[in-house]
């Protein structure tokens, strides 16, 4: 039986399933996008780069070094394809491209570990020069050692929110505020299940009131009201209503958001996973078992690319993934780890449950969004506008108001709208917001020039 | 000119000498095209459907906001493409006549 395995992601869920997939004698092709392997949350610096493990990572350090020396380690047993996208997955082969040449790799066994973005909600403004999504301004920081603005504020949800906030203070960033949409007793009726993993637990709390100690204003329960500026030079502040009521603005030049993140899921979507809809996070998730197996024969998802459970969730559930896949093709599976790995993603489960309880998506808020918002940033189309689209050409679901508003259409492909367009169109049509559908993956799932060159055929 | 970014670390680099609409900036070799362009300016183009400037958004590839262009018309994404020396960058989108043949 032929065994081609190929591995999408470079992150902790890839590398720890091409470790394990190397590890059964078997050479697996690793595509990534990135030039370096580590993914987003363990991303690596440029080579000449100076900063520690410790001052990049922090205390996940270790974890970090961990995943980046397995797969330098695995690199002489891997067929490794950095700088490469995975625009299509189609009758059994993965299409890549890179430097505008295209291939098709043939697989028998497929594990997706494509990772997240953030999760946005519009706030009227967000599409002024300046403001970021919150994943970008630590990729700012991590890979070039630079704070997006000269005063910051943060706004969302989410233990990234207070994570990425604190890492800008420690570099010497200016951090004006952190503005957080989830009320504080969330956070405490979510503490039991937070206490499934004790020192990330410890780590959100001490982040806090580390902050706070060095001076930045922190908030709960705040409610966006605007981001101001000026079409030419952006970002000049943020106006929030507080928990109290009360309206506060900070001056500012720069603005990172996000409300917890999204998984990427377009790459599952093409491979014909079929999906469920997730009511603790409001958003439709591949469907697979605690294995990480598909609905598709031979696909297998992890990491946060299935459901977002974590960077340290992701080596385990990676691993899990490529046990799968060996154990599918007639492999002995070392049955202890497999159990173990088992135990440990119930935790990492129940820990993500507390999180979604704890920093919720703040549906209520998106789904009032103002008329004259902008959902969509790629193309400025406004909320007004998507409406119209249910109220006058009669749309249903959020593909059909996309064809008619082009909110999830744009440049994005409805990466940052389109949580946003099915909580939208649900509530004008005053349904539960899983009836709004999601947005299909449509094949490029990233722009590839119109020359590209198919290499193989 | 001041830029929207600000560099925190890591300034110890050779330099690299790029041109944004035909003025000369200076960036540090292993910057993306972004992080050099918004050190030393505000913005990376013009929004097509919008008044606004732009100046990326999500730094990982995924939201396509940052591409711009080298004056030999390449699309290049600013937040994934390394700065190198002699790059020649314009910010203003290409322009097509539409209007149909006399």
């Amino acid at each position: 039986m032929s065994e081609r395995v190929v591995i999408i992601g470079a992150g902790p869920a890839g590398v720890r399933a091409a470790e394990a997939v190397v590890r059964a004698g078997i050479r697996p092709v690793v595509i990534d996008e990135g030039s370096r392997s580590g993914g987003q949350i363990y991303r690596r610096q440029p080579e000449g780069f100076k900063r520690s493990y410790e001052t990049l990572y922090g205390s996940e350090a270790d974890r970090a070094r961990a995943v980046h020396e397995t797969f330098d380690a695995l690199l002489p047993q891997i067929d490794y394809r950095p700088e490469t996208l995975v625009w299509n997955v189609a009758e059994g082969r993965v299409w890549a491209a890179r430097a505008g040449e295209t291939e098709a790799i043939p697989y028998d066994r497929l594990i997706v570990c494509s990772g997240a973005t953030d999760r946005l909600a519009p706030v009227p403004g967000w599409q002024l020069a300046g403001c970021y999504s919150l994943g970008g301004s630590q990729v700012a920081l991590k890979a070039q050692a630079c704070s997006i603005g000269g005063a910051v504020v943060f706004m969302g949800t989410g233990p990234l929110l207070y994570y990425v906030a604190s890492q800008y203070v420690k570099a010497g960033a200016n951090v004006v505020a952190v503005l957080d949409t989830s009320p504080f007793a969330g956070r405490v009726r979510a503490l039991p299940k937070l206490a499934e993993q004790p020192d990330l637990l410890w780590q959100g709390v001490t982040l806090t009131f580390g902050l706070i100690r060095a001076g930045v204003t922190v908030l709960s329960g705040i409610t966006p009201v605007e981001i101001s500026g000026d079409p030419q030079s952006g970002i000049s502040g943020v106006t929030v209503r507080t928990a109290s009521g009360d309206v506060r603005q900070f001056d500012c030049d720069a603005v990172a958001m996000g409300w917890h993140l999204r998984p990427e899921t377009q790459i599952a979507d093409l491979a014909r996973a079929s999906f469920a809809f997730d009511p603790r996070t409001r958003q439709w998730l591949p469907e697979i078992d605690g294995d990480g197996r598909s609905s598709a024969p031979g696909l297998y998802l992890a990491g946060d690319g299935a459901k977002i459970l974590g960077a340290r969730s992701a080596e385990v559930t990676g691993e899990l993934a490529a046990l799968a896949a060996l154990g599918d093709m007639g492999h002995a599976v070392d049955k202890d780890r497999r159990c173990y790995l088992m135990a440990q993603r119930a935790r990492y489960v129940r820990f993500a449950e507390g999180l979604a309880e704890a920093f919720p998506w703040p549906h209520q808020f998106v789904a009032d969004t103002a008329d004259s918002t902008i959902v969509c940033r790629c193309e400025g189309v406004t909320a007004g506008t998507l409406r119209a689209s249910v109220s006058e050409a009669f749309a249903t679901e959020t593909n059909r108001a996309k064809a008619f508003s082009r909110v999830g259409m744009g440049r994005c492909q409805g990466r940052y709208c389109g949580n946003a367009s099915a909580e939208i169109v649900s509530a004008l049509r005053g349904e539960a917001v899983e009836r709004a559908g999601r947005l299909r993956g449509q094949a490029p799932v990233k722009p590839i020039p119109v020359g590209t060159a198919r290499t193989d055929a | 000119m001041t830029g929207r970014f600000r560099r925190l670390d890591e300034t110890d680099r050779a330099l690299v000498r790029l041109t944004v609409d035909g003025s000369e900036i200076t960036a540090l070799e292993g910057d993306t095209l972004m992080v050099a362009m918004l050190n030393s300016g505000l913005a990376l183009r013009n929004a097509e459907f919008g008044p606004e400037r732009r100046a990326g958004f999500c730094l990982m590839g995924a939201c396509q906001d940052c591409w711009v262009r080298d004056t030999d018309g390449n699309a290049l994404r600013a937040c994934s493409t390394p700065v190198e020396n002699g790059l020649a960058i314009t910010t203003q989108p290409l322009t097509a006549d539409w209007s149909v043949a006399p």
